[in-house]
């Protein structure tokens, strides 16, 4: 197995691969400019971004409207997922609804949520929730349906009480599902607030990318999605961080 | 040997069923406080339900227990139960295991902290207290259990087939570091095994149980080597294997019906 270094370099070169790919198919005509853009005019289109600063106000919108559907849609699934999980008849009356919430295509919830919430940050955070809450549900759900029988029968002979095992048992026992949740939780709750900020907004990376559509502008599309995707990198390393510090207690998988 | 002391538990025709399942049937039996009663039974014949019984894990659906002269009521926290698969916290260090239960009764936390160290020196487990259970060997992991139970001060230890999972060896050192703590204050035990080795050479007395459905005790068998006992040189005596003989005279019908079904 090739170590850390020969990973990176392997990464590293796919990237450089492909944009030359791409670079040259255009330069050679093969691909036509005014549809593929090319990477060295998105690469100068995002330095003119970052440069003149224009980008951060954009940026600091889609990111806050990110992370509070982020923390309120985890907050929220957790919650609901941890006192369904503990309550079964709870659980039985409300499962065909969550079912049916969960079926509908939340693209569809956009221009609702802008028709109740308006163009600003709520309708973008409320379209990131929807997404992200369902997730964490279903992940604490299940999670806690796993949490080692004979563990939680040992918690109850020391003498645990309800919120014992809550905090010492059901909790640390679902950190795991609920971690792994986190991640995708980050994409989808971006997910909302670009597709929130697509389809009407007034700021935003979203906004950002529907204007350079409406005139045609590739470089303006992929410069956006660019820096979407740095940020993306960035919360999942942050999210990785978190990881490390909460599950130190997990078997390490041997590398 | 049944003592006249006073009676630890005492189990009244006690009946399980589970759906159409008769796990346990008219099972009755007594512990005398400060003994050490062993039950063996051919696998899967239902021991394990007993203790479940006894601990008030699970409802008898016919039959009556009683705990130190009480009728029983809920979970027994005056019982300490040694499962028989891993039940420490995994998330919790080995220091945090141990003190957790004095937690859940309410010790503050620095202070349990402070009684599990000596606990886990107690079982020689002095300085692995921030290990966590997946860092510890089998029989590490059995002994911090030992000391996550044995530090509530329980009145009656009920024990699970508690070292069937370690090898042979790790297995005697446990049952003589067992016997070890038990010799201290001697507290009631209750202990379910289907080794009938391990059974003679830990118990004051052995009760045999039939194979299942429907178990029940069939013999009993007073054990009067001397103590303190170590249970690798025990086996080797000649009342220890006359014993055996007896036991498994009985226990060989069962263990056949067993595998028959």
């Amino acid at each position: 197995m090739p170590g850390n270094r020969s990973v990176r370099i392997y990464q590293i070169g796919i990237f450089i691969v492909a944009m030359l790919a791409w670079e040259g198919l255009v330069r050679a005509r093969l691909l036509d400019v005014f549809f593929f853009s090319k990477p060295s005019s998105i690469g100068q289109r995002v330095m003119e971004w970052v440069l003149q600063g224009e980008i951060y106000w954009h940026l600091s919108i889609t990111l806050t409207e990110t992370l509070l559907a982020f923390v309120i849609g985890t907050l929220l699934g957790i919650g609901v997922g941890l006192w369904l999980a503990l309550a079964p008849t709870a659980l039985k009356v409300l499962e065909p609804y969550i079912k049916a919430f969960n079926a509908i295509p939340r693209v569809v919830l956009a221009p609702i949520f802008t028709l109740w919430f308006g163009l600003g940050m709520m309708s973008k955070v409320a379209l990131g929730v929807t997404l992200v809450f369902f997730l964490a549900f279903f992940n604490t759900y299940q999670g806690v349906r796993e949490v080692n029988p004979v563990v939680l029968a040992n918690a109850r002979m020391l003498g645990a009480s309800r919120m014992n095992l809550l905090r010492h048992v059901y909790l640390p026992s679902t950190a795991g599902w609920i971690i792994s949740s986190l991640r995708a939780a980050i994409g989808f709750a971006m997910i909302g607030a670009v597709v929130g900020e697509y389809i009407g907004a007034a700021a935003g990376l979203g906004y950002l990318i529907a204007q350079a559509e409406g005139v045609f502008d590739t470089t303006g599309v992929f410069a956006g999605m660019t820096i979407l995707v740095f940020f993306v990198l960035i919360l999942d390393s942050a999210v990785s961080l978190i990881e490390r510090r909460v599950l130190v207690w997990r078997p390490q998988a041997s590398a | 040997m049944m003592t006249t002391d006073k009676v630890a538990v005492r189990l009244q025709e006690i009946t399980v069923r589970f759906a159409s399942y008769t796990a346990l049937e008219n099972v009755s039996l007594q512990v005398a406080e400060g003994e050490f009663v062993a039950i063996v039974g051919p696998t899967g014949c239902g021991k394990s339900t007993l203790l479940s019984v006894v601990a008030g894990l699970l409802e008898p659906s016919a039959g009556q227990v009683q705990l130190f002269g009480q009728p029983m009521n809920g979970l027994d926290l005056a019982a300490g139960y040694i499962f028989q698969q891993d039940a420490l916290l995994p998330w919790k260090t080995a220091l945090d295991n141990v003190a957790i239960g004095l937690v859940f009764r309410g010790t503050p936390t620095s202070e349990a902290r402070e009684q599990a160290q000596v606990w886990l020196q107690k079982v020689g487990l002095k300085g692995f207290e921030r290990y966590y259970p997946h860092q510890l060997s089998g029989g590490m992991k059995k002994r911090v259990g030992l000391a996550q139970i044995l530090i509530l001060n329980p009145r009656i230890l009920l024990m699970d087939e508690p070292f069937s999972a370690l090898d042979l060896q790790t297995r005697d050192l446990m049952e003589n570091e067992l016997l070890r703590l038990w010799q201290e204050d001697r507290k009631s035990v209750l202990f379910v095994t289907h080794d009938i080795e391990e059974a003679i050479a830990l118990a004051d007395r052995v009760v045999v149980m039939s194979a299942g459905p429907a178990t029940r005790p069939i013999g009993e068998f007073a054990i009067p080597l001397s103590r303190p006992r170590d249970v690798a040189e025990i086996r080797l005596t000649e009342s220890f294997l006359d014993l055996h003989r007896q036991i498994w005279n009985i226990l060989r019908e069962e263990v056949r019906a067993s595998h028959a079904r």
